[in-house]
């Protein structure tokens, strides 16, 4: 029941503009579509019935929901990598060796305060028995009893900005003055990131554009079947005193239609499987494989730079389809003469 | 307006299906064209009509060598010249309108621009109650007077007819002849391809013979 003086509005009063927006939007597409295929001013020129509609618009959203996975794939490893990269380089570590019995405490307690005076150094922490022992346990397993083992001693050292820290001042200090210790600043790991992604981004972009590729040469043959099937509209076209450019718009454009239904529903499927696989990734949280997965990509999202390289993807197969039958059209009507 | 020189042709490396055709066609002028099936009747209006080119001699049209004539030119040349076929090439998936303003859509008009000049000319041909009807339910007359419309609404200079009267019974054929006069004497050139002499002998006009490859013209 309503209080408080105001009127509660009931479900279907809340769903109602909802509704009414949902068949705006319908009533528009339906007008594009009528549009591109032929208008109120007369019916499309090229019989759309003539041009293999189903099977392509199949071939489409399958080439483009390929193309899609992969950018999506580029995007989330594109991501996990920077993420990665940007934690590596945030830290560096200190490793003390051993050096005979004694010592290590002192040596230990050198290094720290060196990192901490260090400019560009937020903190600096020992890590202590427990950790490194937590740290080995995977490979040496349970109960070990590091002081019986020459392990060394790591200082993890947290950058404030990793381009301004004065990491081979604290290189040299510690060389002079903390024997045994070694800073490794991660730069190693950080370049074969680097490189690793770069590889994946090539290896992605090779696979989009073999699939356009492709893509491009079924419409290739779609739209010379086509042409082939309308011989006689296009003979006809010839002696009404119709130009090649206009001959080739009336392919176009059902072509053009058609790439935008396959475009959209390969988009629209990669992204529901991006978002399926972020939901299962979300719900996996705390068994092992979830984590794993988790602490690998940090999540499936494929955020709004892939969002859009979906959307890019499908603007680009449609652009693609409308180029191609236009091209193939006018390669053809050229041939003819 | 058109005119041939040692005009000659054949298809491929065959024979010579036409050769030495040298005559013109005035302006204003009406002339049947005939000659017995098969004397290459079809393949002389589709030299006139750019259609084919001729393997030797000259043809100029509307004072252009065609053998000069870029691709890209030809629409423009044909705009000006209306043809209507035996088997009258309408598209059977539009209407009776949309057949006969192909040529002006295709010329980039409007709808609006020319919707009451089709409708206009619907009606001089006869079928201006059929105007919404499907080329498949048209009779052969109806047919035919669709594609000769289709023909005239862009006013061309010359009306090129192929056998305009071969689907049409004799009474049909009789009004058909009278729009293509009435059409004569409104200044367009007329040249009908028939072997109709019935047709011929209604209406004193020059007549092109074409028998054996050569033709031969009756003033």
């Amino acid at each position: 029941m309503a209080t408080g003086g105001e009127k509660k509005r009931r479900p279907s009063d809340r769903t109602a503009p909802r509704v009414e927006a949902a068949k705006r939007v319908v009533r528009a597409a339906a007008q594009v579509r009528r549009r591109a295929r032929g208008g109120e001013a007369g019916r499309a020129i090229v019989p759309p019935q003539t041009v293999a509609g189903r099977a392509l618009v199949s071939v489409v959203a399958i080439m483009c929901f390929l193309a899609c996975l992969a950018v999506g794939a580029l995007s989330v490893v594109r991501e996990a990598a920077h993420d990665w990269q940007v934690d590596i380089s945030r830290e560096a570590t200190i490793q003390i060796k051993p050096i005979g019995t004694t010592g290590m405490e002192m040596r230990l307690a050198r290094a720290l305060s060196l990192a901490r005076e260090t400019s560009g150094v937020r903190s600096a922490r020992l890590v202590d028995e427990r950790e490194s022992t937590a740290l080995l346990e995977p490979w040496l397993g349970q109960g070990l009893d590091l002081s019986s083992l020459p392990v060394p001693r790591l200082v993890v050292v947290e950058l404030e900005d990793p381009a301004s820290a004065d990491l081979s001042g604290l290189r040299a200090k510690l060389a002079q003055e903390v024997e045994g210790a070694m800073l490794d600043d991660h730069a190693v790991w950080a370049a074969r990131l680097r490189t690793m992604a770069g590889g994946v981004v090539l290896v992605g972009v090779g696979v989009v554009v073999l699939v356009l590729a492709a893509m491009v040469l079924s419409i290739v043959f779609a739209t010379r079947a086509a042409m082939a099937g309308n011989r006689d509209v296009i003979e006809v076209l010839h002696f009404v005193g119709a130009e090649d450019p206009f001959i080739a718009r009336e392919f176009r454009r059902h072509f053009v239609v058609l790439g935008l239904e396959g475009g959209s529903v390969g988009g629209a499927a990669a992204l529901a499987l991006f978002g399926l696989g972020d939901l299962l990734l979300r719900s996996g949280r705390g068994d092992p494989l979830g984590d794993q997965a988790q602490a690998l990509f940090g999540g499936f999202s494929i955020g709004w730079s892939g969002f859009f390289g979906v959307i890019a993807i499908v603007a680009l197969v449609t652009a693609l389809t409308g180029i191609t039958s236009r091209a193939t059209v006018l390669g053809h009507l050229k041939r003819l003469e | 307006m058109i005119e041939f020189e040692n005009v000659g042709l054949r298809y491929g490396m065959g024979p010579e299906v036409l050769s030495d055709l040298t005559f013109d066609i005035a302006p204003r002028s009406f002339q049947f064209l005939t000659g017995p099936s098969g004397a290459g009747k079809t393949s002389l209006i589709r030299l006139l009509f750019l259609s084919l080119k001729p393997t030797r001699g000259l043809i100029r049209v509307f004072g252009r060598d065609t053998a000069r004539v870029g691709r890209g030119e030809l629409p423009a040349l044909r705009r000006r010249i209306g043809v209507v076929f035996q088997d009258f090439r309408l598209l059977d998936h539009l209407t009776t309108y949309e057949n006969v303003a192909l040529p002006l859509r295709v010329a980039g008009q409007e709808e609006a621009s020319y919707r009451a000049d089709v409708v206009d000319l619907l009606d001089w041909v006869g079928l201006g109650e059929r105007m919404h009807a499907m080329p498949p339910v048209l009779s052969g007359g109806e047919k035919q007077r669709a594609a000769i419309a289709r023909a005239l609404i862009t006013r061309p200079e010359i009306l090129l007819a192929d056998e305009p009267t071969g689907n049409v019974d004799p009474p049909l054929a009789k009004r058909l002849l009278r729009l293509f006069v009435e059409l004569n004497r409104l200044g367009t050139s007329v040249l009908i391809a028939t072997h109709d002499l019935a047709l011929m002998e209604q209406f004193d006009a020059r007549r092109i013979v074409l028998a054996e490859r050569r033709i031969e013209i009756y003033e």
